[in-house]
């Protein structure tokens, strides 16, 4: 398996103040990876700096052609699907147009068919194809919001704190979902968290950052092993 | 009843240029988020372009077609060279660098083209009042409303038909989301203010051969377009045009009918909003935003 997504030395920042001070992963072909940290750590900057949302000095590679510099829309082009914080959808869509948008940067004549199976996979978003995207539930949003990632066909989908706002059942489902995805799309994710018990569930290896630098990393199962990791992000 | 109805035929042409201009001027709110301050000075420079074209001797319709032309390149220029470096500033900023254009434009005009008024524009089309009964419709009433329907159908189909119009809109809502999925926003943006531009030229064009041009031509007017788009809500395209024809015909009814404001016209405009303002700031059709999370 080679490196499908590989970071190394990513320093970025706001203005003056330095979030990431070299952070050092990848995520391989067909893997799920999750980056446990809390609040502060610097994961969704880390999100930022990948997509090109922010500026970052260091090698963010995508199947091995250096990424960091480009625009935000280049990395999608290039098969980068960003789902960011907050969910991200556009809130005054409806359903369809939203994932209309998420294949924008395709040519091929297979959208329509795609948006009648992403409507089938995730049923609510079926019932509800003329619905404002804003005027829908967190749950339903972040559903959305996944659905038009995969509309792109993504090489690598990016997805940051998809638990947060929602309840618990719902959360449970949308990685029971993500992890269908992984299994059945064959689609690469790299997720960024702080509920580690359910993505690191769904997880082949895992990264635990804290204020900016990667500290400790494994298989998903080392990981919900870890003591540290089971005290800081677990709860046990 | 026969004054009543020409008078409300006069004022839907009018309100039909008003409704032309507050389009514009919605176009750019939705994607940049900027009120235009400079949009009556961008369709005036337009028109003085157009009045260039004819004054060398080319045909009305080719000269309206290229202004047209000139202008929508000229919008795109514009956003990428002066929009686009304050963008991401306060709204402060950006009020400051409309009004910046507005009084730089009309001084590029005077200098350009001199600071005389140009009567010798001529007429797209002849000019010629109908009398069924004992109303009285002009050509203008009817071209300006024919061409206000034509551009709102073009937008329609623009917008909600291609995919283009599409990521518009989106980019319109969430430019950060929008470039996320591929939408390349600044190419948006330059759209916002291309056709924003376009719309602005071709009012003037149509309009000002009946008025006389020179420097002010153009300030009154945008005067009653922005009240138009504050009526109707500077986020909604239906609204800018229901807008422009009710602030027309309130133009035209009131100056009528209420001899002492006959001198004062412009307080029609501000007076309305005031109203919107205090009763329904988000305008008539705007949407007051509503977001779960």
């Amino acid at each position: 398996m080679s490196a499908l997504l590989a970071v190394s030395e990513l320093r970025a920042g706001y203005g003056a103040v330095r979030v990431l001070h070299g952070v050092d992963f990848s995520v391989d072909e067909g893997e799920v990876v999750v980056v446990l940290g809390a609040n502060g750590a610097g994961k969704t900057t880390t999100l930022r700096a990948i997509c090109g949302m922010i500026d970052g000095q260091g090698r963010v590679e995508l199947a091995g052609r250096q990424i960091l510099g480009r625009k935000p829309e280049q990395n999608a082009a290039a098969g980068i699907a960003h789902v960011p914080q907050g969910r991200g959808t556009i809130v005054d869509l409806n359903v369809v147009e939203n994932l209309r948008i998420g294949a924008y940067t395709r040519g091929d004549k297979e959208v329509d068919a795609d948006i009648e199976r992403w409507l089938s996979v995730f049923p609510r978003l079926g019932e509800r194809r003329d619905q404002q995207a804003g005027s829908m539930s967190g749950g339903e949003q972040q559903m959305l919001a996944i659905a038009r990632a995969m509309m792109a066909r993504p090489k690598l989908v990016l997805l940051d704190e998809p638990s947060l706002g929602l309840a618990p059942i719902v959360t449970q489902m949308l990685f029971r979902t993500l992890g269908d995805l992984n299994r059945e799309q064959g689609v690469s994710m790299l997720i960024v968290e702080q509920n580690a018990n359910l993505a690191l569930g769904i997880a082949t290896r895992g990264y635990v950052l804290e204020t900016g630098t990667i500290v400790t990393s494994g298989s998903a199962a080392e990981l919900a092993g870890n003591d540290e990791v089971r005290r800081a992000y677990l709860g046990i | 009843m026969s004054l009543f109805l020409t008078q409300l035929m006069n004022g839907i042409g009018n309100g039909a240029i008003y409704a032309s201009l507050a389009l514009a001027l919605v176009l750019i709110y939705r994607t940049t988020g900027i009120l235009n301050f400079a949009q009556g000075e961008m369709a005036l420079y337009s028109t003085y372009l157009f009045w260039y074209f004819t004054d060398r001797g080319l045909p009305v319709i080719v000269a309206i077609l290229l202004t047209v032309v000139l202008s929508f390149i000229g919008g795109a220029v514009i956003e990428r060279v002066v929009i686009r470096p304050v963008e991401k500033s306060s709204p402060l900023v950006l009020v400051i660098v409309t009004i910046g254009m507005f009084l730089a434009l009309n001084s590029i005009v005077q200098v350009q083209f001199g600071s005389d008024i140009k009567t010798n524009l001529p007429r797209a089309y002849p000019r010629h009042v109908w009398r069924p009964g004992d109303v009285q419709i002009s050509t203008d009433t009817l071209v300006l409303v024919g061409v206000l329907i034509l551009e709102c159908l073009v937008l329609y189909l623009l917008f909600q038909h291609t995919k283009l119009g599409l990521a518009f809109r989106a980019v319109s809502s969430n430019p950060e989301s929008s470039r996320l999925a591929g939408v390349p926003a600044g190419r948006m943006l330059m759209l916002g203010w291309a056709l924003a531009a376009a719309l602005g030229a071709l009012a003037g064009c149509l309009i000002i051969p009946t008025l006389g041009l020179q420097a002010s031509s153009m300030q009154s007017i945008l005067v009653f377009s922005f009240a138009a788009a504050a009526l109707g809500g500077f986020d909604s395209p239906v609204g800018a045009v229901v807008g422009g024809l009710i602030v027309g015909v309130a133009q035209s009814l009131t100056t009528q009918y209420i001899k002492s404001l006959s001198d004062i016209v412009l307080v029609v405009p501000f007076a309305l909003i005031l109203i919107v303002l205090m009763v329904r700031p988000q305008g008539l059709f705007g949407s007051r935003r509503v977001e779960r999370v």
